[in-house]
């Protein structure tokens, strides 16, 4: 799917990287510990997460993350936004909250694909 | 906003066996900010990707050394980074001058932990960064000493 059908099925507000809205992804996780998605690398492109702070945008750089989701209508601060767009990496938010967010995309084709690096 | 102090030096590598060419990139991390941790990790990906470093390598590298840099700055009030690029591999090196650790084996253990609530509120203190980092590099020294500090030493090779 396109980050732009993860807007959709999510009913979300984009925040920056409107410009990325045509990246595929096919992958994603939803955690509010940040080591936990430090641990799983499969190319999981999009995160999911009620956390609101730098390091959510910090770890989804260093995981090659394209998109991240704020559950809850968690707004990310300026500061987070600078970080994202230095990235290139799209943020957004929905009112869903993350169990309903995460079985909305699972459903929808997007996978976990949780494979841990050993 | 405030960005990572860097300074940058290429030169021939200081172990005396291997004379290849390096390339060091030298930070400080501040210890009394959790915001601006990781600064040092993103930079260093960076810098990794403009020298054309294989992206596997990029990734295990960057991942290993930001769950390293958000121990110093929650476990030990900040300390030194080092990154040496060889043809080969690169080493991190992570020192600061923390209360140590009293036991390795036990802080190497997936869930094992001493952070705060506080800083669980914040994502991290899940007890998987240390062994995160041993999973993610080729090899991983760690040495401390109680109350004077810990260097942990890890080597990514490509
Ligand atoms: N640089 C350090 N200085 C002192 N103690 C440390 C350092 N790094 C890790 N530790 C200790 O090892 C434990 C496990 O570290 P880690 O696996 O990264 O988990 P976490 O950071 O989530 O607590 C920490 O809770 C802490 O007690
Ligand atoms: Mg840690």
């Amino acid at each position: 799917m396109k980050i732009s059908d993860i807007k959709t099925l999510l009913d979300a507000e984009v925040v920056c990287g409107e410009e990325n809205l045509d990246h595929d992804v096919y992958s994603a996780c939803g955690s509010d510990m940040m080591s936990d998605v430090l641990a799983y690398v499969k190319d999981q492109a999009v995160l999911l997460t009620g956390l609101v702070n730098s390091q959510v945008i910090r770890t989804a750089e260093m995981m090659d993350m394209v998109c991240i989701v704020f559950v809850r209508s968690k707004k990310p601060t300026e500061d987070m936004i600078e970080l994202a767009r230095e990235s290139g990496i799209v943020l957004m938010n929905t009112e869903k909250r993350m169990y309903e967010a995460c079985g909305l995309l699972y459903t929808s084709g997007l996978v976990g694909n949780g494979v841990r690096h050993e | 906003m405030r960005r990572a102090a860097c300074s940058i030096q290429a030169g021939s590598s200081e172990t005396g066996s291997d004379m290849s060419e390096s390339v060091r990139f030298r930070f400080n991390v501040d210890g009394s900010n959790f915001t601006t941790a990781g600064q040092a990790s993103v930079q260093v990906k960076k810098n990794l990707r403009e020298l054309g470093i294989p992206a596997d390598a990029i990734r295990r590298v960057s991942i290993a050394m930001y769950e390293g840099e958000i121990n110093m700055v929650i476990h030990a009030h900040g300390g030194e980074a080092e990154v040496i690029v060889f043809e080969d591999r690169i080493e991190i090196i992570l020192s600061d001058r923390g209360p140590g650790i009293p036991n390795i084996e036990l802080a190497m253990k997936e869930g094992y932990s001493t952070a705060p609530d506080n800083i669980r509120s914040l994502g991290f203190g899940a007890g998987m960064g240390l062994p995160n980092m041993k999973r993610y590099t080729d090899d991983m020294k760690i040495e401390t000493e109680l109350g004077k500090g810990t260097t942990i030493t890890m080597t990514v090779r490509f």
